[in-house]
C-alpha cells in the first residue's frame, strides 16, 4: 500500500543544514496497524507528514496504492489528500467557531469525480461518522464546548469522512489525558478491527506504540532495528 | 466545488467570524459613505453658488468703477469715485449703445434701518425706475420707485418682503415711516415713507433681493449717503445694463469700454479706472472659487477612503495567522489552490459588496441630512458612488485575496505550522 524508497528530507543549506530523513525505505501493507517511534527530532513526523502528501521529499521515491505520488502537481497532491489520506493532528486542528457536524463535513465538500457525495447526503454521513467515534449526541457542539478527548474524536470522524484508504495519525494522544488518549486508542482498535482500517501512528508513548502490529524506530532520520527492549530517549 | 458551494463555504466563513466581518465591512462602509457625502456636498454648493449668478440671466452686465479683476481680487477703494450717474445715462443713450436694452444705475451702501424698536442692518440701494425690469422682480403690494421720486429727491422706500417681515413682523408697512441711519460722521437719521413690497424672490444670491431696502438713487446720494465727487457729479456703484440679444453680450461690453474711456479720457486699449463684467465672467470666477472646494472635500474624501482601506488591509492582514492554519487544514483536507482562493474572493465580494451597499445608503443618507438641513444644497452623482464603490471593493478583494494568496501557495504542513 505504502511504498517509500531512498527518501531524503533536508532543511536548510550549508552550516545550518538539517538531514531531517536520510535515506528511509519503509513498505506498510494493507490493513496493517504500523506505529512509528523514536525521539524528538528524529525524523518520525516529517516522514508522517510526506506520507501524508502534507509535505514534499527533497528526493526519494514514494508509491501510494501503487501510483508514483512523488512528482505530483499541487491539484492533483489535493486529490490524493482527498481521496487516500486521512489525517489526524496531535493538536486536533479544528476550525474554531464551527459546530462537530460542519467540522466532518469539511472534506466533503472538497471530494471530486465519482466518490464525491451529493451535498443532501453529507450531514447524514456526518453524522454517521461521529455516532462511529460515540460523539452522536454532541453534533452541534463548538470545539470549545468539547473537551480534548472529545475533539480529537471529532477529529478521527473528519479523517474518516470521506473513507480514505489509509488513517494517518500524528501523536493522536500527545496533547490527551491518560484517560481521553485511552478512548481514543480504543476507538482507533475498533476501526482497524472491525474496518480493516490501515493505520499509521507516530508517537513517543512505548504503551501506545506497544498496541500497534508493527514498530519502527526512528533515530537521526533513520529507521534503526527494533529491539524488544529498547530506551526511548526523550520524548 | 461548483459555485454555490463555494458561496455556502465562504458564507459560513464570515458567519463563524462575525466580528472580523463586520469591522471589515466597517471599513468599506466608512470609505464609500464619507466619499458620497462629501462630494454630494461639494456639488451642492458649486451649484447652489454658481446657480444663483447665473440664475440672474446671462444677458445681464455690471459696469463697476474700478478694476475688477479675475481671481477675485477686488478693486482699491480709493478707485470707487469714478463711475458718474452721468456715464450711466450716456450708456443708457440709444446713440450711444444701442443694444442696451434696459440700463439700471444705483447707488448701495450699508446701513441701519429703523422701525420703532426693530432695526435691520442692511442694504439700501438707490434705484431708478428700471431697477425692477433689469433684476426681474415684482411689486407685491404698493408701488416701485417712479420717476418723480427720482427727480424730486423722494422721501419714498420699498422693501424686500424679508425686510418687511423682519422690521414690521406682522403689521402692515404701506404708509409706515422708516428711519435710515446717515453712515459717517454726523449719525443723523433720514426719514422714509414705505410705498411698496416687493414679491419674495427666493435664491440665495450674494445680496439677498428678498432683505433690499430700495430708495430712489438721488436720495441715496444726497440724503443718506454721500454720493458726490470732488467736481460735485453724482456718483453711481454699479450699472446695471440688460443686453436684449444674448449673443451680443461681448460686443455690447465693448461699447460700453469704448464709450467710457472716451468720457474719462483714456485711449482706447488703455486700462480705464471702471470695468465692465458679465454675468458670464463672475460665473467663471466663481467656478474658480468653488471647484477649490470641491477639490478640497475630494481630497478630503479620499483621506476618508484611504482610512477605510487601511481599516480593511489591517483586519485582514491581522486575521492571517488564524486564516493561514485554517487554510493549511482545508489543504490537508484536499483543497486546491483554486478551491482556496475561490472561498477567499467570494468572502471578499460578500463583505465589499455588502459593505458598498450600506456605504451608499449612509452617504446618501448623510446627504440628503445635509440638504433638508438647510445648511447647503447636496447633489447625488453617479460619478461619486462609482468612485467610492469601486476604490473600495477594489481594496476589500485585494486584502481579501493577498494574504490569502500567499498562504494558498504554502505546503499544507508550512500553512498549518504557520505562527
Amino acid at each position: 500500500m505504502i511504498s517509500i524508497q531512498n527518501m531524503t528530507k533536508v532543511y536548510g543549506t550549508g552550516e545550518a543544514e538539517v538531514r531531517a530523513l536520510d535515506g528511509v525505505s519503509l513498505e506498510v501493507d494493507k490493513g496493517e496497524w504500523v506505529a512509528i517511534t523514536g525521539p524528538s527530532g528524529s525524523g518520525k513526523s516529517t516522514l508522517m507528514h510526506i506520507v501524508g502528501c502534507l509535505d514534499a521529499p527533497t528526493s526519494g521515491a514514494y508509491w501510494l496504492n501503487g501510483v508514483e505520488v512523488s512528482g505530483m502537481d499541487d491539484t492533483q497532491l489535493a486529490a490524493v489528500r482527498n481521496r487516500e489520506i486521512g489525517f489526524v493532528f496531535q493538536s486536533f486542528n479544528l476550525l474554531s467557531r464551527v459546530d462537530a457536524l460542519q467540522q466532518v463535513m469539511l472534506p466533503l465538500q472538497y471530494q471530486r469525480g465519482e466518490k464525491r457525495l451529493p451535498r443532501g447526503e453529507r450531514a447524514k454521513r456526518s453524522r454517521e461518522m461521529l455516532e462511529l467515534v460515540g460523539l452522536g449526541d454532541r453534533t452541534h457542539h463548538r470545539p470549545t464546548e468539547l473537551s480534548g478527548g472529545q475533539q480529537q474524536r471529532v477529529a478521527i470522524a473528519r479523517a474518516l469522512a470521506q473513507q480514505p484508504s489509509i488513517l494517518l495519525a500524528d501523536e493522536p494522544t500527545g496533547n490527551l489525558d491518560s484517560k481521553s488518549g485511552a478512548e481514543v486508542m480504543e476507538i482507533l482498535h475498533q476501526l482497524h478491527r472491525e474496518q480493516g482500517l490501515t493505520v499509521v501512528m507516530v508517537t513517543h508513548d512505548p504503551k501506545v506504540a506497544a498496541q500497534a502490529e508493527r514498530t519502527i524506530h526512528f533515530q537521526d532520520g533513520l529507521i534503526v532495528e527494533p529491539q524488544a527492549d529498547a530506551q526511548q530517549g526523550g520524548s | 466545488m461548483d459555485w454555490l458551494e463555494s458561496l455556502n463555504t465562504a458564507w459560513n466563513g464570515l458567519n463563524a467570524n462575525k466580528v472580523r466581518s463586520g469591522l471589515t465591512m466597517l471599513g468599506v462602509i466608512i470609505g464609500v459613505a464619507s466619499v458620497i457625502a462629501l462630494l454630494s456636498i461639494g456639488q451642492g454648493v458649486q451649484e447652489s453658488i454658481t446657480g444663483s449668478i447665473s440664475g440672474a440671466g446671462s444677458n445681464l452686465l455690471f459696469v463697476a468703477p474700478g478694476s475688477f479683476q479675475m481671481g477675485g481680487v477686488q478693486a482699491p477703494s480709493g478707485s470707487s469715485a469714478s463711475l458718474t450717474y452721468a456715464d450711466a445715462q450716456a450708456i443708457a443713450d440709444p446713440r450711444n449703445v444701442p443694444d442696451a436694452a434696459i440700463v439700471a444705475p444705483e447707488f448701495t451702501g450699508n446701513t441701519q434701518v429703523i422701525f420703532g424698536s426693530a432695526n435691520i442692518n442692511t442694504k439700501v440701494t438707490g434705484a431708478t425706475p428700471e431697477y425692477l425690469a433689469a433684476f426681474g422682480m415684482e411689486v407685491d403690494r404698493g408701488r416701485f420707485i417712479s420717476e418723480g421720486d427720482v427727480s424730486g429727491r423722494g422721501a419714498v422706500a420699498v422693501l424686500g418682503s424679508t425686510a418687511a417681515s423682519d422690521l414690521f413682523g406682522g403689521f402692515d408697512p404701506i404708509g409706515q415711516k422708516i428711519k435710515v441711519s446717515m453712515p459717517g460722521a454726523g449719525g443723523g437719521r433720514v426719514s422714509l415713507t414705505v410705498v411698496g413690497i416687493l414679491s419674495p424672490q427666493g435664491g440665495s444670491r450674494f445680496s439677498d433681493p428678498d432683505n433690499a431696502v430700495i430708495v430712489p438713487i438721488t436720495t441715496a446720494q444726497t440724503k443718506i449717503f454721500d454720493g458726490r465727487n470732488a467736481q460735485g457729479e453724482s456718483l453711481v456703484t454699479s450699472v446695471n445694463v440688460v443686453v436684449g440679444d444674448e449673443e451680443r453680450v461681448d460686443e455690447i461690453t465693448d461699447e460700453i469700454n469704448t464709450l467710457l474711456l472716451r468720457r474719462h479720457g483714456f485711449k482706447p486699449g488703455e486700462e480705464g479706472d471702471f470695468s465692465v463684467v458679465s454675468q458670464a465672467d463672475l460665473l467663471a470666477t466663481l467656478t474658480q472659487v468653488t471647484n477649490i472646494l470641491v477639490v478640497f472635500l475630494g481630497v478630503i474624501a479620499a483621506i476618508s477612503l484611504l482610512v477605510g482601506g487601511i481599516g480593511i488591509m489591517n483586519i485582514m492582514l491581522v486575521s492571517v495567522t488564524e486564516r493561514t492554519r485554517e487554510i493549511g487544514l482545508r489543504k490537508a483536507m484536499g483543497a486546491t489552490k483554486v478551491d482556496i482562493l475561490t472561498q477567499f474572493l467570494l468572502e471578499a465580494i460578500i463583505l465589499s459588496l455588502a459593505g458598498g451597499a450600506l456605504g451608499i445608503a449612509l452617504g446618501v443618507g448623510i446627504a440628503l441630512l445635509v440638504d433638508k438641513s438647510g445648511m447647503t444644497n447636496a447633489i447625488i452623482t453617479p460619478d461619486a458612488i462609482l468612485l467610492a464603490v469601486s476604490f473600495s471593493v477594489g481594496v476589500g478583494l485585494f486584502f481579501g485575496i493577498y494574504p490569502a494568496n500567499h498562504a494558498a501557495s504554502l505546503r499544507p504542513i508550512e500553512a498549518l505550522r504557520y505562527e
